[in-house]
């Protein structure tokens, strides 16, 4: 095993953004302000001001151009990057169905927030589902060190021939976008480098020029969009390699999704993003009360973890997801227990959707403590209510 | 920068090599192909094109074909000014960092239809502008939406039929005036500007030779009269253009450093009935109403000839 030296710093997760950008050697950078991305992108120009980074910046006039130049930028053959929160993720939405379709590897960082109306700067995943069906490969990040690693993996999965994917990188926006904690970066970028090696791929080249984006009838569009998901398969080993690699090289590791003390747990909570730590935390408090509760953390959302999360199932009468977003009018609204309910169903378990932290409403241990005797109320008497629960609204039922 | 360019003289000067090939689905009489013809033998191989939604692209690159021997990208309607930005972008860090070769000179092109640039790639254009890339941005105008069915763009003149516009008892064609896009886009004091049309062949290719040697952003607005949309007999269309300038509906001018010069002048012009009645999208109009484009059109000779500062645009003839 031959870890390399690593430091360690103060970073929120938009500076952690930042640094993996700067390790992985981006070559071009095209983003618009808004909150909570914008400080990735100030450091991001800091970086670039000092010559800490060699990238081509480009200060576009809309989130649209903003993944429009990274499009242009990555089929003229450049490593990309560009970020963005709530709005401008909705105003890219007509992009990142192109990027995908083109095969592009471009990476985004998406620090999450509520979408207008009304308007929300604060966080909750909104956003972030409503991209669900973009094929962009997505990791949800729980730590700040997750954020930094997470950036270096999603250049070694997206820029994989086998892949040939857009990645998304998402994490909670203010929680996790604004908050320091410790991160550990190599102290020389050179194995970040090693890991990350540009590869060929076919791009705008006047030498061997090609068609790109062409219109396509009915007789080549299906096989076309079949690829993607094929690619979308493949992801899922190659998402796996890139791990152990990381892993040999920086001695961390995130499984698609990670379970908390759920060997012999009779009810799991399953979250995503920063509220996992919480999480854990209500379930040691819990244990300590004699109840026999595990915590599972999502953090591959695209392609969702289907064998992975079966395993992790197998031993558990219940299961409760707490989703910081709404799908409305949906059978059950949180859209990750909408995932996860064919998946749990199959396997006997109850389902337990829960909708907290909309617009970045409180989210405390003890609440997560309500649910879960709520949870197992219900689940001694037998019964699964058909909707999702809208955990402290105020006027609910 | 006092490079000396090789302008040409007439079309024998232009490459005998063709890059954009035959065998592409535009209509019969349409002269946008013309203009890429064109347009590719004064650019040569070493061009990228980014071309936004529109006749040329979907007509031109029906999987798994193409007419493009250069490499071409189109990803939507309104960005091929922000996707080409990125090209430029990409093209710079990649031979700062030796990854491309450091001495190839790459042209970028944008192609997009008078849609695409200006209704809804109007924003794209502006940021592209506004930041200085090294792009030429061609504009084919052919007055309307044509790819989806003639429907009205912020390019259709006053009084012309489309399908959205239709001429009633009520309403009478396009009721406002065609968005002067040219000025708007010098506003934005780029170094080079020019409007021509696809009739005048050196006037056209000229302006994509300077377009290209220019340091920094430059827009090239091409008249491009449509078979389809402007209801005429396909083999007029040349002629239509030629009209076009010679009743100074169109005027083709350049903006080279902040001049002002008009490159087509036109000693007597022809009133505006010769240009209308070769159309359908003109038809059923009244003669108030033809009168009324014709005094649209001397007032901008009058304040094109007052920005010269001599008669270049004359006196209607008798």
């Amino acid at each position: 095993m031959s870890r390399v030296k690593q430091k360690r710093l103060a970073l929120n997760s938009n500076y952690a953004v930042a640094y993996a950008v700067r390790d992985v050697d981006v070559d071009v950078v095209a983003a618009y302000p808004i909150t909570p991305q914008t400080t990735i992108m100030e450091k991001i120009s800091e970086m670039i001001a000092n010559g800490e980074l060699d990238a081509e910046l480009i200060h576009v006039e809309s989130e649209h151009s903003a993944l429009s130049a990274v499009v242009g930028a990555s089929a003229a053959g450049a490593r990309v990057f560009t970020a963005t929160s709530s709005q401008g993720l909705e105003l890219m939405h007509e992009i990142l169905h192109i990027a995908s379709g083109m095969r592009l590897p471009i990476v985004m960082a998406v620090p999450t927030r509520a979408l207008s109306a009304p308007i929300s700067i604060w966080n909750d995943y909104s956003d972030l589902m409503n991209t669900r069906d973009a094929s962009w490969i997505t990791f949800i990040a729980s730590t700040a060190q997750e954020v930094y690693d997470s950036i270096v993996q999603a250049y070694m999965v997206a820029e994989d021939s086998r892949v040939l994917l857009p990645v998304m990188v998402a994490y909670d926006g203010f929680l996790m976008s604004h908050t320091y904690e410790p991160v550990e970066v190599p102290e020389d970028p050179g194995p970040i480098r090693e890991i990350t090696p540009r590869r060929d791929r076919i791009t705008l080249d006047p030498d061997n020029p090609v068609t790109m984006g062409t219109i396509t009838d009915p007789r080549w569009y299906y096989e076309i969009k079949y690829q993607q998901v094929k690619a979308m398969e493949n992801a899922r080993e190659v998402i796996e390699e890139t791990s152990e690699t990381l892993y040999r090289v920086l001695g961390r590791r995130y499984p698609p999704v990670e379970a908390y003390k759920t060997e012999d747990a009779e009810i799991a909570v399953l979250a995503y993003g920063g509220l996992f730590g919480t999480v854990q935390d209500a379930v040691d408090s819990m244990r300590s009360k004699g109840l026999n509760v595990g915590a599972i953390r999502l953090r591959q959302w695209r392609p969702f973890p289907v064998e992975e999360l079966t395993h992790l199932l197998h031993n558990l009468d219940a299961i409760i997801v707490i989703d910081r977003a709404i799908s409305y009018g949906a059978s059950i609204q949180g859209p990750v227990a909408l995932e996860v309910y064919p998946v749990a169903s199959r396997m006997g378990l109850h389902v337990y959707s829960f909708i907290a932290g909309i617009g970045q409403r409180h989210v405390l241990e003890r609440d997560i403590e309500s649910m879960v005797s709520k949870a197992l109320g219900y689940l001694d008497q037998g019964v699964t209510p058909l909707r999702s629960i809208y955990w402290g609204v105020r006027g609910g039922e | 920068m006092t490079v000396r360019l090789n302008l040409v003289r007439s079309v024998k000067d232009l490459p005998r090599e063709e890059l954009f090939m035959p065998g592409h689905g535009l209509c019969a009489g349409c002269t946008a192909s013309t203009i890429v013809r064109h347009l590719l033998k004064i650019a040569g191989r070493n061009t990228i094109v980014v071309n936004a939604t529109g006749c040329v692209e979907v007509s031109t690159t029906m999987y798994p074909y193409t007419a493009w021997k250069v490499p071409w990208i189109h990803v939507a309607f309104e960005n091929a000014a922000a996707v080409a930005s990125g090209v430029e972008a990409a093209l710079k860090a990649l031979k700062r960092k030796g990854i491309i070769d450091p001495s190839k000179q790459i042209n970028i092109i944008v192609l997009a239809g008078d849609g695409g640039t200006y209704d809804i790639g109007f924003q794209a254009l502006s940021g592209m502008l506004e930041r200085g890339h090294k792009i030429m941005y061609v504009l084919y105008d052919n007055e309307a939406y044509m790819n989806t069915g003639i429907q009205r763009s912020g390019s259709t003149p006053m009084h012309a039929w489309t399908t959205t516009t239709p001429l009633g008892k009520v309403l009478r064609g396009k009721p406002q005036a065609k968005k002067p896009i040219g000025e708007i886009v010098a506003a934005h004091r780029i170094p080079y500007v020019a409007s021509t049309t696809v009739a005048h062949f050196t006037d056209m290719d000229n302006k994509f030779i300077k377009g290209l040697a220019t340091d920094g952003p430059s827009f090239i607005h091409v008249l491009q009269p449509c078979t389809a949309g402007w209801k005429f007999d396909p083999r007029l269309g040349i002629k239509l253009a030629r009209l076009a300038t010679q009743t100074a509906m169109w005027i083709n001018w350049e903006i080279e450093n902040g001049v002002f010069n008009v490159t087509v002048r036109v000693p007597k012009r022809k009133h505006v009935r010769h240009y209308l009645k070769l159309q359908g999208r003109f038809k059923g109009l009244t003669d108030e109403e033809i009168e009324e484009i014709q005094r649209l059109v001397d007032m901008e000779v009058e304040r094109v000839n007052k920005i010269v500062g001599r008669e270049v645009i004359g006196p209607l003839e008798e």
